[in-house]
């Protein structure tokens, strides 16, 4: 024993010298290959995770999500052209098929969505009707804006669709015959084409260079691929979902509830569908497979992994059974979580706890075994 | 006690080359560090942009001054700089001292050891003679001394012996030796290290770092103290220092500390070091020979010996004090800091405030991140005295938007070397009610398992 300390101090001094300069390392983007603990020899293969995650699961999510947009684009042109109900129709169910779609990638906001504010850009809500009204009038505006955020995407095409006025009727009638129709068509289909190219740009990003790199960055620290996902991840868990979906529209973080800033609050039917379809792409992740596939390499696996060196609680299990738990309670909710809490808000704080509990076994307990830190702060340690 | 004073050691003489030497050393690492320390960008980062700091108990007038905390890190660059050259060494000390322990207290979120030890090693330099040689001082005529008592150099040597072997005696505890934890969770994340990263994967890695590391420290200062084994003891110390620098974020602690070592070598070692130092500052022409070296033996004034002896008594009580409290120390942290503890335990937390207005009864839960930085929140969310300071800065803050008799509650869980995260603080208590003080903290929940050890 005493020799294997020495020699590793000893290769420990050697290495020491060059460590300062992160040496590039050519090898890690085929699995098992690089220094990072390759299944070749003892370890958890890293490179095969991030080629799971961006070749299975981010890239494929995107390739989903873009088809959608396009048909979304194709039935608000047509509609603008011939603004019928049965054209009305059609984007509403363009427009529900890409929003949960967009569930599926809406997590990954790292590199090209990061940059362009992609999750921000397609879906902040409540939307400013206000602000919406006005660009319509005067038909200026700048989408690329960060003061604009909530006049586009899917929650401004929502009130577009569903809430432009009070009934079905009146909506119809809005689009066939007012003179401001012409005007919100516009708009409509500018904020359709802006959804399509921000999601063609996220997705050639990803192809083109970006899965490479990403795969190719298995460094430990926290501008590695690993570091920044599972932050990412953390986060989108803790605010988009946790948050956003449920916790304050049930005003767990303002001295009232927020009906109103429901997910999709014009459409009144689908808060549930896009939350639990949202719950699920976030367990996929968890478990290392996407919509259509995955080899299972994810967090799951990385925890097994490390827990066969501590033999420390099962959390993937745990973390699992609390996914299951939370979607139960989701499911008993009205399909409209507006409706909920105005009717039985305890039944959505129940949800919400349930949604929490993760937030502790993932930010805590998981980020603890993968030695990860939260949003890292580059400063010494003791 | 003080009876050993008027004792035959205090009679001992040295050469002057040992203390001059870590003077020049210490002054030029103290100026390095600070100088990447701003050049970092961390002065703004981590004292100016948060709008609310975490004091340490009995010192919360101590608080960043805006844009004139560059002064205070100005001065303390300086004084280092003037402690390196032994340019009016007393003021210099003292000035450090006093700037850079400043510093320290603004904001406890940045606690290091590696910080109180610098302020603990520049409190006692104040009252050495490391300026009567080698220095700016030593030209003025009669000012330079061959030789100081033997005890000014002891001192230093007894403070890294402290140092090492407290933090040697912290590992002697069931999760380091028994569950090689924390390490067990540290190393495998470094797997993308050149060479050592399989190894990192490896069990019985984690623990030969962890006996590695807790014989280093128990016998480190001995293995330096005897010049038979000063040689393999240095090249411990640099192999130790330059691996926890590989495998740590640890900034420039291991080289303080593999320079502060070089104290244990011999007067003619660094009467050598020195005789370079000279050549060197001969050939940029910046050498002055000093006019006359006095043989007249330096006596400190009275008061220092009793002052030291009372540092070194409470350096060596103080790491104690955690006997007083119950419960694990681990958990509570009550008596953890100021107490070599380093690299000692992995913890992590989460911690939900919640507000309530007294008078309305509505209630809303708090985004730390509104409040905090991520440092910051991460540091709070598992220290019980943050957690209290916190939650009366939330009341205060939230009386002033208008709210009445606002109570403050948090739901927290914790997590400590790989054990599941359990609940922290007692979330029934309005933390408005408790202040932070050196008693016992009743509303820490206990601690659902047992480390055994010291």
């Amino acid at each position: 024993m005493l020799k294997k300390i020495f020699f590793i101090l000893f290769t420990g001094l050697l290495l020491a010298c060059s460590s300062d300069d992160p040496a590039p390392d050519p090898d890690n983007g085929n699995g098992g290959n690089g220094n990072n603990g390759g299944e070749g020899t003892t370890g958890f293969d890293r490179a095969a995770l991030l080629a799971n995650w961006a070749d299975n699961i981010i890239v494929p999510a995107y390739q989903d999500f873009y088809p959608t947009t396009e048909a979304l684009e194709v039935s608000v042109t047509a509609f603008r052209e011939n603004p019928t109900a049965v054209n009305l129709e059609q984007v509403r169910t363009d427009w529900l098929n890409a929003y949960r779609a967009f569930q599926w990638v809406s997590m990954f906001e790292t590199g090209p969505a990061e940059d362009l504010r992609f999750r921000a850009r397609l879906n902040t809500y409540p939307a400013d009707t206000a602000t919406i009204d006005e660009f319509i009038a005067t038909g200026t505006y700048d989408l690329e804006l960060p003061s604009t955020i909530d006049a586009q995407g899917f929650p401004a095409l929502d009130y577009l669709l569903f809430g432009i006025a009070d009934t079905e009727e009146e909506i119809i009638d809005f689009y066939e015959n007012d003179p401001t129709a012409v005007n919100t068509l516009v708009y409509m289909q500018a904020l359709a084409v802006n959804i399509k190219t921000l999601t063609s740009l996220v997705r050639d990003l990803w192809q083109s260079s970006f899965a490479a790199s990403f795969k190719a960055n298995t460094d430990a620290s926290a501008t590695g691929s690993i570091d920044k996902l599972t932050n990412d991840f953390i986060f989108y868990y803790e605010k988009a979902l946790r948050a956003g979906k449920i916790g304050i529209p049930a005003g767990v973080f303002s001295t009232d509830p927020l009906p109103q800033n429901v997910e999709a609050f014009y459409n009144q039917e689908v808060s549930k569908e896009l939350a639990l379809e949202a719950l699920l792409a976030v367990q996929n992740f968890f478990n290392g497979t996407g919509a259509n596939g995955g080899n299972g390499r994810g967090f799951k696996s990385y925890l097994d992994f490390l827990n066969t060196i501590k033999n420390g609680e099962d959390l993937s299990t745990l973390i699992n059974e609390q996914f299951d738990l939370a979607r139960l309670a989701i499911n008993d909710l009205d399909d409209n979580f507006a409706t909920q809490v105005q009717t039985d808000n305890i039944a959505m704080l129940e949800a919400y706890d349930e949604l929490q509990r993760n937030v502790i076994l993932i930010k805590v307990d998981m980020l603890q075994a993968l030695s990860i830190d939260v949003d890292f702060v580059d400063t010494d340690g003791d | 006690m003080f009876s050993l004073v008027n004792h035959a050691y205090f009679n001992r003489t040295i050469k002057t080359a040992p203390l001059a030497v870590f003077r020049v050393l210490f002054g030029v690492m103290m100026l390095l560090s600070l100088i990447r320390f701003w050049a970092n960008g961390w002065i703004s980062k981590l004292y100016l942009e948060p709008e609310f700091h975490f004091s340490y108990y009995g010192f919360e007038w101590v608080k960043p001054l805006g844009n004139w905390t560059y002064l205070i890190f100005l001065i303390c660059g300086l004084s280092a700089l003037a402690v390196a050259l032994g340019y009016k060494y007393r003021l210099a000390i003292v000035l450090f001292f006093l700037s850079f322990t400043y510093i320290e207290l603004m904001d406890k979120t940045t606690y290091l050891n590696h910080y109180y030890f610098v302020s603990v090693l520049s409190f006692l330099m104040i009252f050495l003679p490391a300026n009567r040689w080698f220095s700016l001082d030593a030209l003025q005529p009669g000012f330079a001394l061959r030789e100081v008592p033997r005890w000014t150099v002891d001192s230093i040597k007894l403070m890294l012996g402290i140092v090492y072997f407290y933090a040697g005696l912290a590992k002697l505890n069931s999760d380091w030796l028994i569950e090689a934890m924390p390490l067990k969770i540290w190393l495998p994340s470094k797997y993308d290290l050149p060479l050592l990263g399989d190894l990192m994967q490896q069990e019985w890695v984690h623990y030969a770092f962890s006996y590695g590391g807790a014989l280093y420290d128990l016998f480190i200062p001995f293995l330096l103290l005897f010049a038979r084994t000063r040689w393999f003891a240095f090249g411990l110390v640099v192999i130790f220092h330059v691996l926890t620098r590989v495998l740590f974020p640890i900034g420039m602690f291991p080289y303080i500390m593999i320079v502060s070592s070089l104290i244990f070598f011999s007067p003619e070692f660094h009467e050598s070091i020195l005789l370079r130092l000279r050549r060197g500052l001969i050939k940029l022409n910046l050498y002055r020979a000093v006019v006359s070296a006095s043989e007249w033996s330096w006596k400190p004034k009275t008061f220092v010996v009793p002052i030291l002896a009372v540092f070194f008594a409470i350096q060596l009580l103080f790491p104690w004090r955690y006997v007083l409290y119950p419960g694990e120390l681990f958990w509570t942290e009550e008596g953890y800091r100021f107490s070599w503890r380093v690299m000692l335990m992995e913890k992590a937390g989460y911690a939900q405030f919640k507000v309530v207005d007294g008078v309305s009864k509505k209630s809303f839960l708090i985004d730390n991140s509104d409040f905090l930085t991520p440092l910051q929140e991460k540091q709070m969310s598992f220290q019980p005295d943050f957690i209290v300071e916190y939650a009366h800065y939330l009341a205060d803050h939230y009386e002033q938007q208008g709210y009445e008799q606002v109570e403050v509650y948090v739901e927290s869980y914790v997590a400590l070397n790989g054990r599941l995260s359990q609940a922290y603080i007692d979330p029934k208590i309005n933390l408005v009610t408790q202040n932070d003080s050196f008693k016992h903290k009743t509303w820490i929940l206990p601690f659902n398992d047992t480390i055994d050890g010291l």
